[in-house]
C-alpha cells in the first residue's frame, strides 16, 4: 500500500513543511515503507494483550500546588525574532 | 413548548425543534499551572512573566501534573453526578498555532476524569435534566492579541502567561431545546462551581467560556442533523442573543429551501448576528496520541470517596433546606444562593432566629443591601457591612428603639461607613419616642399652633388629621411612633 501524493502533502502540511516534488516522492517512498512495517506487525494476534499507554510502568506522578518564580521577561524573549511592549511578535493569524 | 415555531416547507407545515449542545472550559482557582510552577494568577501581571521552560513549550522539559487541579476536576465531575473512572490519562492534541507554543495542547481524548453525569435545570416550572457527557482537565492556551502596523501590515503578538493555566472541559449532551435553558444550564453550573470553589466562574474574564453546537431538526426526528458551532459569547446574555438568532437564521434558511453545512460561526456582539469564521487553511487532524510525558492516573475508590465526603452543600441542597429551616418563600430562597457568599451572609445572620426574623433578614438583603452593593459597584466581599452590623440594626427595630424608617437611612449608614447600629442611633439621636408623655408634649404644642386644621377637622375634614399627624412627625423630627401620634391626636380633638 502507497501513501498517496496527496496524503504525504497533508502530513507535511500538518507538520508545517514545505517539500518540492522530489521530497514529495523521497518522503513518499519513505513513509510508505513504515507503514508497511507496520502492516506486518499488525499481524500478531494481541486478542488478550491490553493496549500499551505508558511504554514505563508509572502511575499518579503528581504534584503540590506550590508556586515556585517564573524566569524574568527578557530570558523568556531571549530567542524572540521579535518582540514587542513585552510580547513574542508573530505573523499574522486569525481564528 | 419552548423553540417550537412552525415553517412550511412545500406546502408542508413542518414543526422544528432546536438542539443545542454546550462545552464549557473553567479555569480553576490553583495557585500555580497545570503542569509547572509558574503562577497561575496572570491577570495582572505584565506580558510573559509568569513564564518558565514547561509552560514555554522548550524542548525536552518535564511537565508534572498538579494535584489540586486534578482533585477539582473530580470534585466537579461527582457535583455533576457523573462517574469517576478507575483509570484516567493525559493526550496529546495537536495543532500548529501560536496560541499552543508546544505545537500540541495537552489534554484528555479518550479516559476523560467524569463521565456520564447531569444537571437539573427549571424553565417555566418546568425541571429537566440536561446530561453531562464528560469533565475533563487540559491546559489554557496563550493570549493573542491582533495588530496593524501604520504601514498596513497586520501581525498578531503572543503573550503565554495564560499558557499552561488548569483548564477544566466541561461537555453538555445536546439535550437543551431553548437559548432560555441554554442560559438557565450555563447560570446552574457556573453557580456550582462557585459554590465548589474551584473556578471564579467570571465570564468577561474569560474564565468561564462557553462554545454551542446548535441545529435545528423537524419535531420528532431523533438523529441530530448538522451542526453549527457558535463561538465567541462573552456573557449569558450574548449566549442567548446568539442561540436566538441562529435559530432563526437556521429556521430561515431551511424555510427559503436551503440547507445547513456543519461549520463555525462567531457571534458578532455590536451587530447582533453570527457570522461564517474564516476557516483555518489545515485540516481538524489532531491527531491525538497519549502523552508520553505524564504517567496515567489510577484513581483510587478512597481517594475519590474521600472528595466526595469534602463537597459543600450545593445550591439546590442549600435553597431546599433555606425554605425547610427558615421558612422561606422559593422566591427569596432562589435569590439567595444565586452566591454563595449572599447565602453565607443570610444564614450568618439569620442563625438562632425567628423564621419571621429570617424573612426580615431576606428582605434586607435582597432589598437595601442588594441595591447599595450594585450603586457602589463593589462584591459582598467586600462589604463594610458585616452580618453583625444587620443583626444589631434588626434588635434596635424589634426593641422599638427605631423606626422602620429611621432602619433604613442607619442601614445606608452602616454600609458606607462600617459603623454600628447602636452607635449611629445614640450619636444621631434617633431613637423612637414610645414614652406617651413625650410624644403628648408634642401633640399639645401643634394643637395649640395649628387652630384652623382642628376646626377643620371637628368640620368633617379628614385631610385636617393626616396634616396634624405630619405636624406632629415634623415636631419629633420623625422619630415618633405615628400609631401613638395619631392615637393621642384622635384623643385630644375628641375632649375638646
Amino acid at each position: 500500500m502507497k501513501l498517496s501524493r496527496e496524503e504525504v502533502r497533508h502530513i507535511a502540511l500538518l507538520a508545517r513543511l514545505g517539500l518540492n516534488d522530489d521530497e514529495l516522492e523521497k518522503f513518499r517512498e519513505q513513509l510508505s515503507d513504515i507503514l508497511e512495517n507496520f502492516e506486518i506487525l499488525k499481524q500478531v494476534d494481541t486478542t488478550d494483550v491490553p493496549p500499551t499507554r505508558q511504554p514505563i510502568a508509572l502511575k499518579n506522578v503528581v504534584r503540590g500546588d506550590e508556586v515556585a518564580p517564573s524566569l524574568p521577561q527578557e530570558d523568556i524573549l531571549a530567542n524572540a525574532p521579535r518582540e514587542e511592549e513585552g510580547c513574542f511578535r508573530v505573523r499574522a493569524v486569525f481564528e | 413548548m419552548p423553540g417550537l415555531v412552525r415553517i412550511a416547507i412545500l406546502g408542508f407545515e413542518m414543526d422544528y425543534e432546536t438542539v443545542i449542545g454546550l462545552e464549557v472550559h473553567a479555569q480553576l482557582l490553583t495557585r500555580s499551572k497545570m503542569f509547572c510552577r509558574c503562577s497561575a494568577d496572570y491577570a495582572h501581571a505584565s506580558p510573559n512573566t509568569h513564564v518558565c521552560p514547561i509552560c514555554l513549550g522548550m524542548p525536552g522539559v518535564l511537565p508534572i501534573i498538579n494535584q489540586q487541579a486534578a482533585e477539582y476536576t473530580v470534585m466537579t465531575a461527582l457535583a455533576l453526578n457523573c462517574t469517576i473512572p478507575n483509570f484516567s490519562k493525559f493526550d496529546r492534541k495537536n495543532y500548529p498555532y501560536p496560541d499552543l507554543m508546544k505545537g500540541y495542547q495537552i489534554s484528555q481524548y479518550d479516559a476523560p476524569l467524569g463521565i456520564g453525569g447531569w444537571i437539573e435545570v427549571e424553565v417555566n416550572g418546568e425541571k429537566r435534566r440536561v446530561g453531562i457527557t464528560r469533565v475533563h482537565l487540559e491546559e489554557d492556551t496563550a493570549k493573542l492579541i491582533h495588530r496593524t502596523d501604520p504601514s498596513g501590515e497586520s501581525y498578531s503578538m503572543v503573550d503565554v502567561n495564560r499558557s499552561g493555566v488548569p483548564l477544566m472541559e466541561i461537555v453538555g449532551e445536546p439535550d437543551i431545546r431553548s437559548p432560555e435553558e441554554a442560559r438557565e444550564y450555563l447560570v446552574k453550573l457556573r453557580n456550582i462551581l462557585q459554590f465548589l470553589e474551584v473556578s471564579s466562574g467570571n465570564m468577561e474574564e474569560g474564565s468561564f467560556r462557553c462554545d454551542a453546537n446548535i441545529s435545528i431538526r423537524p419535531l420528532g426526528n431523533t438523529e441530530l442533523s448538522s451542526k453549527v458551532e457558535v463561538k465567541n459569547m462573552n456573557s449569558f446574555r450574548a449566549v442567548y442573543n446568539a442561540l436566538e438568532y441562529e435559530a432563526e437564521r437556521q429556521r430561515r434558511v431551511i424555510k427559503e429551501g436551503g440547507s445547513i453545512p456543519q461549520e463555525t460561526r462567531g457571534w458578532v456582539e455590536e451587530k447582533g448576528v453570527t457570522v461564517e469564521q474564516r476557516s483555518k487553511e489545515y485540516a481538524h487532524d489532531y491527531r491525538y496520541f497519549p502523552e508520553p510525558d505524564l504517567p496515567p492516573l489510577v484513581l483510587d475508590r478512597a481517594w475519590v470517596e474521600e472528595i466526595r465526603s469534602r463537597l459543600p452543600e450545593l445550591p439546590d441542597a442549600r435553597r431546599d433546606r433555606f425554605i425547610e429551616k427558615y421558612g422561606l418563600p422559593i422566591y427569596d430562597a432562589n435569590l439567595l444562593v444565586t452566591s454563595k457568599a449572599l447565602a453565607n451572609f443570610f444564614e450568618a445572620s439569620a442563625k438562632n432566629t425567628t423564621k419571621k426574623r429570617a424573612k426580615l433578614v431576606s428582605n434586607w438583603l435582597l432589598g437595601e443591601f442588594s441595591r447599595l452593593l450594585h450603586s457602589s459597584d463593589i462584591e459582598i466581599e467586600e462589604s463594610k457591612l458585616t452580618p453583625n452590623h444587620l443583626v444589631g440594626l434588626l434588635d434596635l427595630v424589634e426593641e422599638g428603639t427605631i423606626s422602620g424608617t429611621t432602619a433604613k437611612e442607619v442601614f445606608e449608614e452602616m454600609f458606607h461607613t462600617g459603623r454600628h447600629a447602636p452607635e449611629i442611633v445614640a450619636e444621631r439621636g434617633l431613637e423612637q419616642i414610645t414614652e406617651a408623655k413625650d410624644v403628648e408634649v408634642a401633640v399639645d404644642r401643634v394643637l395649640e399652633g395649628n387652630a384652623r386644621a382642628v376646626a377643620d377637622f371637628r368640620k368633617g375634614k379628614e385631610q385636617a388629621m393626616t396634616f396634624l399627624v405630619g405636624q406632629v412627625m415634623r415636631e419629633t423630627k420623625g422619630r415618633a411612633n405615628p400609631k401613638l401620634v395619631s392615637e393621642l391626636l384622635m384623643e385630644r380633638l375628641r375632649e375638646g
